[in-house]
Order: C-alpha cells, then structure tokens, then sequence
C-alpha cells in the first residue's frame, strides 16, 4: 500500500476516533448544553466571568472530577434559581490543568482577561499551582480562593493581599488532628514518646503540614516519621513495610489522587489498623475508600466545612439544574464529599462577588473590587441557612489581616457504606500558628521584596 | 529565479566560510531578526507572549542542546530535563546567595553546573550503546528528580520544596513585563545559536557526526570517543542548563522539583524527532510546534463551536498528539527541516517547473 | 572465565549489602524476609510488563514504549467490562480488543516505518502511547476501576513459631507469583514447541533469513503484538486487582525499563531475573539504606527506589553493556 494511502487511512483513523469522542460527547452533552450557551453569553455584558480550573484527566482525575462537578453545579444554580448575582449573570469557562503547574499557569493566562472585566477569582485546587499563581497575582490584581489548600502562610493577608485559605490551612489540619489524637490519648501530653508517621504525597502540598508537625514534636515529645510518596503514588509497599517496622501509633495521610486509595489498600495488606490512619481533609473521601473495599471500614479523616450528605441546596439543585437535564455529573454523585466542597467554594466566590456588591454596585466588577469583597466576608449562620447550606457550612469572617476567616475542621470515619461525623470540632491553636505565619509570611516578603500592606490606612 | 546564488562570487575565504552564504539567504535572516526585535514586541498580545513566545525560545534554546547530543553525536538521552533541573536550581542558589553576581554571570555558571553534570551521566556512554543508554539516561532523570526534592540546601531549607524567584535588573534594566523577557530571551538565544552553528561545523562537531555514524571507524581514524562524548554531552547539558535557568527564571517564575519531570525530556526529544535530528533549524521548527499545538488542540474545538466537556478536550489532545507523532515520523523522518531544505531546493527552479 | 569476573564482583558486592542488615542485626530476621519476600512479589509484576518487552524485541526489533499503556488499556476493558459480565467473559472480549489493537499497530506504525532506525521506532511507539492514554480514557474513563480477582485482600500470617511475630504473606501477591510462573512455562513452551514459536525465534534472529525461508513478516508481527498485548492483559489484571485501575498505572511500566535493561533487551530469562532483582533491591535499598542516607545527609524524606533501581541497572550495565542475557552487539565497521 502506497504512501499516500497509509496517509489517508491513518486520517480518517483518526477522524472517526475523534468523532468518536466527540460524539460520545455529545450524548453527555444533550444533558450540558449550558456550557455551550454560557461561552457564547461571555460575549455581552451584565455578566461575571468564573474560571473553572479543573482536572478530570490523569492520575487526580477521581479526586478532581466531583469537585469539579460540585463547584460548576452552584453556578449553574445561583444563574437558574437566583437569576445570577443580584441579576449579574454567571459565566464560565473550564480549563484542564491535570493538577500540572505550567498547564495551570497557561490557563490562567489564557483566562484571566475573559469576560467584560475579567477572571472574578481563581480556585486552582492545586498547591502547586497556587504557588506559581501567588506570584502573578501581585501584578495581575486578581485573588486567590484557596479554601483548605495553597499556602499556610497566606493567611496573613498584610504579605499574601490576594491569596484568601478560606476556611484554614495545612497548618491548621495538622494542628487539628495533633489534637485529636491527643484527646484520644487522654490529653496531649500524653503524647509524649509515641509515634506519628506522615505519609505524604511528594509535591509542596504533601509538605506543607511538616513544619506545623515538627513545632508540634518539639512541643509534645512524639517522634514524627516522615514518608514521602512520589508522583502518582501508586507505588507505596516500600512506605508501608516501613510503617509496618517502626509500628507508629498513628498515620497521617496526605494524600491526592490515587495515592490514597493506594494507602489505605497497602494498610490492609500490611496489616496497619485502619483505625489508627487520620487522613487530611483531602485524603477522605469517597474515591479514596471505596476501591478499598470492605478493609477500609474504621478509615478516619478531617471533615472541612461540608461533610457529604444532602441538605436543602442539593434539593435546590436536583430541582433547578438537573431536572432541566443541565447537570454536570451523575446525579447519584450529588452530596459526595468532594462535590459538597467545590459547591461550597463556588459558595464562597459568589458571595465575595455579593458582598463587593454592596459596595461597588449591582454591575459586574473586576478583580480589586471582588477582593474587598473576599477580605469582608461576614458567613454567619444566618447566612448560611438562607443559603440552604445548614451543616454544610461553618461561619467564616474575614478581614485584612486574616485571609482564612475560620480554622475549624472535625473527623469523620468510614464505615464501609458512608462517613459517619464524630462529634468533636476542633479549632486550630492560633497561638502556636500565628507565630510560624509570621515568620514565614515576612520571609517570603523579603525574598520577593515585597511592600507589606497597611490594613489600617486601606480600610479608610 | 529569485534564490539563485548567480553572480555571487566570494573573494576571501571569510566570505567562503560564512554561515549564510547566499545573498537572499543573509536578506531573509536579517530580516526576519529585524521583525522580531522591531515589530512583534509591538504587535504581539500579553498572551502571545507568555505562552507561546517566551515557553518557545527557552525550549528552543534545550532543543537545540540536545539535538547536539542526538542529532550530532548520536548518543540518545531520554533524561535531559535534569540537565534543565540542574541549571534552573544551580541558578536559583547562585542569585540567592550572591546576589551582586550579574545574571548573565549566573546563568554561564549555571551552565557549567549542567555540564558538569551532563558528563558525570554521561560516562556511561563510553561502555553503552544505542538504546540500552537511552534508558540508563533515564536514571539521570530520577535521580535529579530525587536529589532536588531531598536535599534540602538546593531549596534553601523551603519547608515546601518550592522555590520561587524575583524579577532580574541586568545593568539597570528591570526584566519583568512580558515584552522584556521576550526581547532578553531572543538575544540570549541569537547568541547561542550562533554558536551552536560555529560548533557544529568546527572540528568537534566533525568528530562527533563521526562518532554518530560509525563510533568504531571514528577511533580507528584517531577520534577519542571519550573527547567526542563526554564534550557532546557536556556542551548539550551546558545548554539545557542555561534553558532550565531561564525556563525557571523568565517563564515558571516559582516551581517545584516535578517541574523539569520525564514529560518535559520526553518533550525535548519529540522536539528534535519532528523538527529534525542534527539540524539546528530543525531544533526551531520542533520547538514551535510542541510549544503551539497543545494550545491549537485545545482551541480547535472552540473555534469550531462544538461543545465537548475538558475532559474529552484533553484526551483528544493526546490522542491527536499521539497520532501526529506517528504520521510526521512515517511522513517525514527527518523532520521539518528536510521538509524545509526540500521547499528551498523547489524555491530555486521556482517559478519555472525544472 | 575471565569475562565473568566483573559481574560475579559486582553480584558479590549486591549480595553483601543484601544480607548486610540481617548480618548487623539492624532488623529482626522476620522482617527482613518480609521486604525480601515483597521484594521478589514486586519484582514478578515488574517481570509480567517487562516481558512484553522483550517479545516485541526480541521479534520485531522495535522498542515497545507503549507496553505500559497497553497494560493500562487492557486492565481498563477488563475492570470495565466486567461491570456488565463475568470476569471470564471481560478477559477473552479483552484478548480479543488487544489482538485487534496488535493488527491496527502492525498496519498503521510498523509497517510504514519498516527499516527506520531505532529512535524513530521508540519515538513511534511513544507516539503510540500517548494515543492509547487518551483513547482508553476517553472510551473507558478516567476513574479508579477495580478487578475483582476474588482473592482476599488481608494478609496471613506465617511460620510464627520460628520468627517472633509471623512474617506477613499477602495471598494476591503470591496469586500473581503462580500466575507469572504458569504464563512464563506457556511462553516457554509455544515458542519452543509449536510452528509459530518456532517461526518468532527464527524472526527474532535473522529478519531477512526468515524471510527468504518463507516466514510472513507481517503476519509474525501481527502475532508477536498480540501475545504481548495477552501479556499486558495479564499485568493488567494482575496490577489491577492490587492497585485498582487507573490511568496511572501505565507510569508504573517505567519501573520495567530497569529490568529490561538489567536483564538484556532479547531474553525472556532475562526479563524474570532482571525483575525479582530490580525488585528485591529496590525494596531492599528503600527500607534500609534509606533511612541510614536521610539520617547522614539530613535529607527530607527517603524515596530513593525510583532511581535505585535505574542504579542497579545501570552498574549491572557497566559490567555487561547489553545486560545480562542479551545479545552481543557486534558492528560491522
């Protein structure tokens, strides 16, 4: 077969995949056709422009794929049954990062002039990708929602003016769960001399907790073992025959994407009581435990802001989007972990964009304003049951030194069915944060020569 | 009829040997230079350039280091981007702990750091061959991979590995908009492509296009190979290093061990596989299509107006990228340059039919 | 003898620093053969992707950069069909897709490319790879599948009496252990006893002669693929069934270069052996010479396995440049 031929087949190969895909596509688009519509309404004014940074593909795929879900669902709800923000239509636009920095960055490069004043704020659900985003955010004036992620330092708002950890940090997680297992122990005194292993994904997110965890050790006596797991993380028997050595009394994972379904599995195989393993607020879901099967009854991780279940906004929603057929995901899916949190960051934008409202009008609003909005932000209970969001949310009150607005998590544990929430709440000890923030937050600044804000003279 | 060297006639061995010796050759270079310094810092969208055009000359600038080492030499390497990770961190502790160093100082001794490196991994290449060395390289990957992620003096102690860096003053000269780095870049990689070229068509580079063709004859003629080799591989880590200090430096800004991973050397190597093996055009030419096509794969969709989810956009990108690979390798082994060179060869009987 | 000296050094040195940590007592002894036993599990799933390889190699010439996705692909039909039917029935539907993925590949990548150097060959076979990851995703999806061999996942616990505190067994690994033992046994025996086998190793010898004794290249190809993609598919459940199934699984198949490099690109012995040691030293090194090594140099973390491996290979390299059951390269100048 000649040359030309091979071409032509290899093309129409090619082709038909393609089509193929697209037609598959399609079938999934008969229930989307919004986005469609919502790229053509970028165009017009009135309207607030969302980038969506999502990651569906790759190895973070089942982690990123409900929230995703859930965050592109509130928007679609606030445009359906509220008619927008105070009648400022939303529009957005995803893009796929697969959880990579540089594709992060072109994104948001290629994101941020859309709409008639610009991206309103970037939720990159990346540390990584948070880190680079921080940099331009000085220059380019658009803020950072990193609700439970991105950098622990940047809760001091006078350093970090466009980055907002609504909700807390790694530093408060790890704080938070040194407690628990301190009360488990009978008071964290009691801590001293037992074994804490952090098995931890190897990228600036999985570290970010070990300095906390380090400032905790020397203040309690434990003794922390750190395990680091490479990118993608489905290698991790060495990890745990480790663990299996040194027999620590707890495991904290801090884990992402595969990699913390891969550890509860090696936990079985090893033998390590699942019960003894605490997972941050991002290994504790549901894609993380049931590929484990029935071993991973007794798992326990952080629950932040949103715990799974259905409240009055999934009824909204069930009602306003996916009985119209504009559903992003599956709707048996509503009310995972992971689908709550996006719906609830989305949440957290929207009510930035309402409150900057107030103070700059009922018009769509660029990114400076959308930041006065994030930095008074008042959730209050009230709030948070006009929302539809009771027990779904905690209050958050922000202002221009404190970007986070809340450092409040509990636990939840598995059972093999559903997460079951434990009673305890815990708060992150300030007093042992604010210190390290501090010091981090000024070394960055000097680093990166940056003026430090007067919050003072900017709120007159 | 317009590209024909008629009439032109040199008279000293100098304007023998020049590297454009064809008149309309020279115009067209020279111009082409022009545009890009005059015209496209003016023209050319934020955007454009930090997508596209600053992503593009630095990965041109590695391209064309590792395509001496494969293209020239013949010694494959799949783990080039630790040479890259190497320069980048190599620079970033330079500028941090001597701060009155120029950076152009900086980034030529981040180079050497490369080098030095690039000839450490590549002692190997003197026992193995072919694509058992392909792989070893790879250990050259894991290992810097590890090495920058672990040793913690690289990162400056930084409790999240992630390093990030400020805008660079080059003799007063603040490099931080987009049009800035551009112009920087474009001078950095004129510069090294002119020697590139001079290397290439000097006596090392004679020694390792024999080495590349037939490494036995070359000894038995008097070429050492550990000469040709290991200055092969150093002279193409020099490079990657000084792409790795400005890809973190110009285009990262802040970036963290799993930026310069096995994607970004698999990536270098698809450049001057499409481009053309042991061709310095041919380092361009695959430089700007890896850097363009994955935004055009994801734009096409859009601009035909169908509405596909991300999701499926970015397998398609694969799948498409994929199958271009395959296509251009059965199309055009030697890449776009021979396609190029062919297309001059038809510009000098055109308009005329033969 | 003399050619041998290098490599019985360097197994010496390996072996030494292997039993070292029993020898100084830094570990109980139960412990120490529960890494070696998880070594060698390891180093049998390493073996299963590398000897696809080596097939493909040792056939065609070509180095098969897109094994790694073929395991994924294959591990996704099945973890995928087998939702809707038996396990049995997902497995034969799954060596049916492969061989039709065998013959696409044959058609459209090898048979233009025929007589092209070996870059370009590799560069085609990543080309291959990237298109399968997206292609399996788009048709299969991009969420954790799970195989369901059946096997429980808990581990027993064995010769307590003689070591104090048992040393732990996982019964799927040793599953893949006795799966990888009878596919290798099969492999061994189609390719020494029957036609087709016969008429792979002649290929794998001498293309040229095999052709002009009447052999269909193509066809013997089109073969060699689809017992490599039946190998993939048996990685892949097996892998699959441990790990789940994800796209991450084909970065996995980069832990197989070691061993196909250690091992020599052209031997199927090569491959098992380059694999239990690729495995058992990687494990070994992580456990016990990484935290010696955090400790000296005050590094974060250990993780030395990703490039230990690639290490071994490589000094093994040093000693016997085309592996240790590969084929001398001989040139003609």
């Amino acid at each position: 077969m000649n040359l030309k031929l091979k071409a032509g087949l290899a093309c129409v190969a090619l082709a038909l995949a393609s089509a193929g895909a697209v037609a598959q596509d399609k079938a999934a688009a008969k229930k989307a056709p919004a986005k469609a519509a919502a790229k053509a309404e970028a165009k017009g004014s009135g309207e607030q422009f969302f980038p969506v940074l999502v990651y569906r593909t790759g190895p973070y795929a089942p982690n990123g794929v409900p929230f995703a879900n859930g965050y592109v669902d509130y928007l679609k709800l606030v445009n359906a049954r509220d008619g927008g923000i105070n009648g400022v239509k939303i529009t957005f636009e995803e893009c796929e990062t697969g959880y990579a920095t540089d594709r992060g960055v072109e994104c948001y490069e290629r994101l941020k002039g859309k709409g008639p004043t610009g991206a309103t704020v970037f939720q990159p659900l990346s540390t990584g990708i948070t880190f680079a985003l921080t940099d331009k955010s000085f220059s380019d004036h658009i803020p950072l929602i990193t609700a439970g992620y991105g950098r622990a330092d940047s809760v001091d708002g006078t350093v970090f003016g466009w980055n907002f950890p609504l909700g807390g940090t790694y530093w408060d997680a790890a704080d938070m769960l040194v407690q628990h297992v301190g009360k488990k122990e009978g008071g964290v005194d009691k801590l001293k001399g037992k074994k804490i292993a952090l098995v931890y994904h190897d990228s600036p997110y999985g570290k970010e907790p070990i300095a906390l965890l380090q400032e905790r050790a020397k203040m309690h006596g434990y003794q922390l073992l750190l395990l680091p797991v490479t990118h993608p993380g489905v290698e991790q028997k060495a990890t745990w025959l480790q663990i299996r050595q040194n027999r620590p009394d707890y495991v904290f994972l801090w884990g992402w994407g595969v990699m913390n379904s891969t550890s509860v599995k090696e936990a079985i195989a090893t033998g390590y009581p699942r019960e003894k393993m605490y997972g941050v607020w991002w290994s504790g879901a549901e894609p993380d435990v049931l590929p484990a099967g029935e071993g991973a009854k007794g798992y326990n991780a952080l629950v932040f802001l949103a715990p799974a279940g259905q409240g009055a906004v999934h009824k909204d929603i069930i009602r306003h989007v996916y009985d119209k057929g504009q559903g992003t995901g599956k709707k048996e899916d509503i009310g995972e972990v992971l689908y709550n949190r996006g719906l609830v960051s989305a949440m957290m934008g929207v009510e930035a964009v309402k409150r900057a409202q107030i103070r700059y009008g009922r018009k769509p609003l660029k990114g400076e304003q959308v930041r006065w909005g994030l930095e008074n932000l008042a959730i209050d209970e009230g709030a948070i049951k006009r929302l539809g969001l009771n027990g779904f949310m905690t209050p958050i009150s922000t202002s221009c030194v404190e970007h986070a607005g809340g450092h409040r998590g509990g636990i939840h544990i598995w059972d093999g069915k559903k997460w079951n929430v434990q009673k305890d709440v815990y708060e992150a000890d300030q007093s042992i944060l604010k210190p390290m923030i501090r010091a981090s937050a000024q070394k960055y600044a000097q680093e990166k020569k940056l003026t430090i804000r007067d919050c003072a003279k900017e709120s007159q | 009829m317009l590209y024909r060297e008629n009439g032109q006639f040199k008279s000293t061995y100098a304007a023998d040997l020049q590297m454009l010796p064809i008149l309309q050759d020279r115009l067209f270079m020279f111009g082409l230079i022009a545009f890009a310094f005059l015209v496209v810092p003016f023209a050319a969208s934020d955007y454009l350039f930090l997508s596209i055009l600053i992503p593009f000359l630095i990965l041109t600038v590695a391209a064309i280091g590792l395509n001496l080492l494969v293209g020239y030499c013949g010694q494959i390497s799949i783990g080039h981007a630790a040479f890259m990770a190497v320069g980048a961190y190599a620079a970033y502790n330079l500028w941090l702990r001597v701060p009155w160093m120029n950076f152009l100082v900086v980034l030529v001794l981040a180079g050497f750091c490369a080098a030095a490196a690039g000839m450490i991994f590549g002692i190997p290449s003197l026992r193995i061959k072919g694509l058992y060395l392909a792989v070893a390289t790879l250990a050259a990957q894991f290992f810097s991979d590890w090495v920058f992620a672990r040793v913690k003096w690289f990162t400056d102690y930084a409790h999240s590995g992630s390093v990030s860096t400020a805008p660079i003053d080059l003799f007063g000269w603040t490099i931080d908009t987009p049009t800035d780095k551009y112009l920087f870049l474009l001078a950095v990689l004129i510069v090294f492509t002119i020697l590139a070229k001079n290397l290439t068509r000097g006596h090392l580079g004679r020694a390792w296009m024999a080495t590349r063709d037939m490494d036995v004859a070359a000894e038995v003629i008097g070429i050492r190979p550990v000469y040709a080799k290991l200055t092969a591989f150093a002279i193409s880590a020099f490079y990657c290093g000084v792409a790795g200090a400005l890809w973190g430096f110009m285009y990262l800004g802040a970036w963290e061990p799993l930026a310069f991973n096995l994607t970004l050397s698999l990536n270098l190597l698809f450049m001057i596989i499409i481009g053309g093996m042991g061709s310095i055009l041919g380092s361009y030419f695959g430089a700007a299509f890896i850097v363009a096509l994955p935004i055009i794969l994801n734009q096409v969709p859009q601009w035909f107006g169908i509405p596909i989810s991300t999701a499926t956009a970015s397998h398609l990108e694969f799948m498409i990228f994929g199958a271009l690979i395959v296509l251009f390798l059965i199309l055009e082994p030697h890449g776009i340059a021979r396609l190029w060179a062919v297309g001059k060869e038809k510009l000098r009987l055109w308009p005329f039919p033969h | 003898m003399k050619r041998h000296v290098p490599v019985l050094v360097l197994a010496a040195v390996l072996l030494a620093g292997l039993f070292a940590p029993l020898v100084l007592k830094l570990s109980a002894p139960g412990f120490w053969t529960e890494v070696l036993l998880g070594g060698l599990m390891a180093g049998v799933l390493y073996s299963l992707v590398a000897l696809g390889f080596v097939l493909i190699f040792k056939a065609s010439g070509v180095f098969n950069f897109a094994q790694g996705a073929m395991v994924l692909f294959a591990a996704l039909a099945v973890a995928r069909l087998s939702e809707r039917m038996p396990l049995w029935v997902a497995i034969l539907l799954a060596v049916a897709i492969m061989v039709a993925l065998a013959w696409l590949v044959e058609r459209l990548v090898l048979r233009p490319l025929v007589n092209q150097e070996g870059v370009a060959l590799l560069m085609a076979t990543l080309g291959v790879t990237y298109f399968l990851d997206g292609f399996g995703q788009t048709v299969w999806g991009s969420d954790i599948y799970s195989i369901d061999l059946g096997i429980a996942r808990e581990p027993v616990m064995v010769l307590e009496k003689v070591f104090e505190g048992g040393i732990l067994i996982n019964r799927d690994d040793v599953a893949a252990a006795v799966v990888a033992i009878i596919l290798v046994g099969l492999l061994a025996l189609f390719f020494q006893k029957t036609a087709t086998g016969r008429a792979l190793r002649a290929v794998a010898d001498d293309h040229q002669a095999a052709m002009s004794i009447g052999i269909p290249l193509n066809r013997i190809w089109v073969i060699v693929w689809s017992v490599a993609g039946i190998v993939a598919i048996v990685a892949g459940v097996i892998w699959g069934g441990k790990l789940g199934v994800q796209f991450s699984i084909s970065l996995v198949a980069l832990k197989a270069l070691p061993v196909v490099i250690l091992g020599g690109f052209t031997s199927i012995p090569g491959a098992i052996l380059g694999g239990l040691i690729i495995g058992v030293g990687e494990k070994m090194a992580e456990v016990f010479l990484g935290p010696p090594l955090v400790q000296m140099f005050d590094l974060a973390g250990g993780g030395i396995e990703n490039w230990f491996a690639y290490m071994l290979a490589l000094l093994f390299l040093l000693v016997r440049p085309e592996g240790l059951f590969g084929e001398k390269h001989i040139d003609r100048v």
